[in-house]
């Protein structure tokens, strides 16, 4: 038996994995266009390649950045570029950004693709660089840029990769899905990383709720020989799939607060971007294509597709038999952390896990909050320990400095108290607010600094003009007295 | 297709402030029948009176804060506190009293500091602890058990009685010290605890006779609310077992001078204020070392005012006083962090 630990707290909560895991795996089809925003993360805005009216084929790269944090953008089928203009991006706000619009000629045809190699002949710092090349983001939800993540610096040393299948949330099945059908693009991407990292092993964590997963990686396994991979089934708890939470399972390990995984010899990937790498560099696939659960009472047809990026959401509704009457809420993520979308007119990014359409037993309405009756559940189910109480407190009377003290940075947001909270209060939003503030207040004091240091340069600088005018009119002054002297 | 967006997490909450509290009502039934079978029906009046003065009072200040009723009116904690109060007064106690006690719990321990959620004290036990210091006669004189009693009085006499003493048949014998009175009065009389338990017919096999029945049944829904998840186990654990550590030292020290932990426990308000009473969350302390701690203090505390203080019981005082250094423990025992060093 593999020794697990404990992170404290978690809920335990209706899987509802089923309604998707009951129809098979299959392709959405085409759109009948792609929407491509050009952001991934931050600001950093990738610069287009093409120019509208040219044709693109599947795996063409269309726009590039110098952000090693925005990775390149490909077709994920071929047609011809129709626009390149702001549009609203898959996030609650609906904010517009620059986005290239593909209208899809459904030739679905690609580019030649590169040949194999044997990836352990390559030196790591150009399968990084493929990696990088290939547009791969973490596929877990984040979407950090898998290159970045694989280069932890000289400095840390990593001994173990931890490749993250524990999909908590409820509802969402796409990673046990692409465990089912592809455990040696898995297993091989782990292989791959292995080598990169040049750690000792690969810990890959599961769900013990998925059997069909863990049976189909431990058969690939068993046939692939992939000795230093090791499949850790992991109690179903949430959020045991959240970074940290698994890494303390699987090693007994924290990561330091404010630090990274590699802080603590751990780099930790999704299963679904070991996969990617896999396909990229065994493959020469770009990253153009994941699965995507599409679920919830709101959809006549709960399944798994495998999704072009850049797919509108209403054509994967579609490819499910449609909306149900109980269709009141579109769902980026889980329920638990998932984002609420005001239109299916937006795409599917990279990482995009599950569109969740809930019905009205999800949604709680406007549910009046009742005062804070200090009952505590939400310091007993908080999974880094924290104390939701003191920080809500804190933070409803604006005072950051305790928040702060109290650990506030340290919220992963999971949602768990929010959730266990019988007064219905809405502490993440709370928190997201006071985090929020604390950030401004950073940049404020930040500018402040910056600014006095200016102003006390500036007076420096002053002051020794001064200084050395004063010097050179009593020289001239000295100067002068001696000439006199002499002449006199 | 367009859609209304809101924050995560959708889910519907897993519970709510008013099914809390009625789980917890529902925990107290067991002690409550005990009380009813062992001292006779006055209980469940008191209980009656106490809970339609809680909601008359809670809706009244309610209207003056001019905050919404429905929302706090439903909460069900109005109701809680009275039950809470109505279960720790002598089942003949005048309405009056009653009526009084619950006012001043609703008013005075909860309104006044900003009502559901912001009183740092438990109401219940401000308005016993006003009623002890304010009527100590009427709060110290209890029925003897049902089987020590020559005639029980029925329920239409226990309603009379409530309600007007003057008017009320006359029974025998219906007023008598507790067994912790009992046992605190012959002490300071300078007899040994096996000579006062052998001659007062008020003292059984581990507690007072009827008391500790009382005290089982407050263990029984206590011990279903641990199970239910609904209460933390660390307040009663910190309690019971504190109480019982020091109980059983003294009784080592000095068998004549202190009656046995088990006695303890099962004696007084051990049990109800345990689970019932040091657990209400508003007031305690809510870090999990934290509470530990607090409960900890009530157990020593409820020894030491036994022991050698003023009152027979002692578990209010007790609870008001750790109330008072909650917010303190909460600050001492925060939990380390994850990913903080240790």
């Amino acid at each position: 038996m593999f020794k697990l630990w404990q992170f404290g707290g978690g809920v335990h909560l209706d899987t509802h994995k089923t309604e998707s895991t009951g129809r098979p795996l299959r392709d959405a089809g085409l759109p009948e266009h792609l929407i491509l925003p050009l952001q991934q993360r931050g600001t950093s805005t990738a610069k287009p390649v093409v120019a509208p009216g040219e044709r693109v084929l599947r795996g063409q790269l269309l726009a590039r950045d110098e952000n090693p944090l925005n990775p390149p953008i490909h077709a994920s089928t071929s047609g011809i570029v129709k626009a390149i203009e702001d549009l609203p991006l898959p996030h609650p706000s609906g904010l517009p950004g620059p986005c290239l619009v593909i209208e899809v000629d459904g030739e679905d045809e690609g580019l030649a693709q590169e040949p194999m190699e044997d990836v352990r002949d390559l030196p790591v710092e150009e399968l990084r660089r493929r990696i990088h090349e290939a547009g791969i983001v973490g596929l877990g939800g984040a979407a950090f840029p898998a290159a970045v993540k694989v280069d932890p610096g000289a400095r840390r040393r990593i001994d173990t990769l931890v490749l993250n299948g524990a999909e908590c949330e409820p509802y969402i099945t796409c990673d046990d899905s692409l465990m089912r059908h592809y455990p040696d693009d898995v297993l091989g991407g782990a292989e791959i990383l292995l080598h990169i990292l040049g750690a000792e092993r690969c810990l890959l964590g599961i769900e013990d709720d998925m059997p069909e997963a863990i049976a189909a990686l431990e058969a690939a396994k068993a046939s692939g020989g992939y000795e230093r991979i090791e499949i850790v089934p992991v109690p179903a708890v949430y959020p045991t799939g959240g970074e940290k939470q698994l890494i303390k399972v699987l090693t007994g390990r924290e990561v330091p607060a404010g630090g990274i995984p590699a802080d603590a010899g751990i780099v930790c990937q999704n299963v679904g971007t070991a996969a990617a790498i896999h396909r990229a560099l065994v493959h020469g696939e770009s990253l153009t294509s994941r699965i995507v659960t599409v679920t919830g009472p709101g959809v006549r047809k709960p399944q798994n597709l495998m999704v072009r990026i850049g797919t509108p959401i209403a054509h994967l509704i579609a490819q499910c038999g449609g909306y149900t009457e109980h269709a009141q809420r579109l769902i980026l993520g889980g329920p638990m952390m998932g984002l609420a979308l005001p239109s299916d007119e937006l795409p599917i990014i990279k990482a995009a896990n599950c569109v969740l359409v809930a019905g009205s037993e999800l949604v709680t309405g406007e549910k009046q909050a009742l005062p804070c009756i200090r009952c505590g559940e939400c310091a007993t189910t908080c999974p880094v320990n924290l104390l939701p109480q003191q920080l809500y407190w804190y933070s409803r009377a604006d005072n950051l400095d305790r928040a702060v003290e109290h650990h506030l940075a340290d919220c992963i947001e999971c949602g768990c108290c929010d959730f266990v909270c019988p007064s219905h209060i809405p502490l993440v939003q709370y928190f997201r607010a006071a985090k929020a503030q604390v950030t401004a207040r950073q940049r404020e004091r930040d500018k402040a600094a910056h600014a006095k240091t200016r102003f006390e340069f500036r007076e420096q600088r002053k002051e020794r003009e001064k200084l050395e005018k004063a010097e050179s009119a009593r020289r001239k002054k000295e100067l002068l007295e001696r000439v006199q002297n002499d002449a006199s | 297709m367009r859609f209304d967006t809101a924050p995560s997490p959708h889910l519907p909450p897993a519970n709510s402030v008013s099914r809390l509290m009625l789980l917890v009502l529902l925990a107290l039934v067991p002690g409550i029948l005990m009380q009813w079978w062992q001292f006779g029906p006055g209980v469940l009046i008191n209980i009656g009176i106490a809970v339609v003065v809680a909601e008359l009072a809670e809706a009244a200040v309610l209207s003056l804060r001019r905050r919404p009723l429905k929302p706090f009116l439903s909460d069900g904690s109005a109701a809680l506190t009275a039950v809470l109060l109505a279960v720790a007064l002598p089942p003949l106690s005048p309405a009056w009293m009653t009526a009084f006690g619950t006012l001043f719990a609703l008013i005075f321990g909860k309104h006044l500091y900003g009502g559901l959620g912001y009183n740092p004290f438990n109401p219940a036990m401000v308005g016993y602890a006003v009623l002890l210091i304010s009527f100590p006669r009427h709060m110290t004189a209890w029925m003897p058990p049902a089987d020590l009693l020559p005639q029980a009085p029925g329920f239409g006499d226990t309603l009379a009685l409530i309600f007007q003493r003057e008017n009320a048949p006359v029974f025998d014998g219906l007023a008598q010290a507790t067994p912790l009175d009992t046992l605190k009065t012959q002490l300071g009389l300078a007899r040994g605890v096996d000579e006062i338990q052998s001659v007062a017919r008020i003292f059984d096999a581990i507690g007072g006779k009827g008391w500790q029945w009382v005290n089982l049944g407050y263990l029984a829904g206590g011990l279903w609310l641990l199970r239910r998840g609904l209460i933390g186990w660390q307040i009663p654990a910190g309690f019971l077992v504190t109480l019982f550590a020091a109980a059983m030292l003294g009784f080592l020290f000095d068998p004549a001078l202190h009656p046995t932990p088990l006695f303890h426990l099962f004696s007084g308000a051990t049990m109800l204020g345990a689970f019932f009473i040091a657990t209400d969350p508003v007031s305690a302390a809510t870090t999990p070392r934290g509470r530990l701690l607090y409960g900890a203090g009530i157990g020593l505390l409820v020894f030491v005012i036994r022991s050698w203080g003023g009152y027979p019981d002692g578990v209010a005082f007790a609870v008001l006083l750790l109330n008072l250094a909650a917010p303190a423990i909460d600050y001492y025992t925060q939990p380390r962090v994850y990913g903080h060093g240790s």
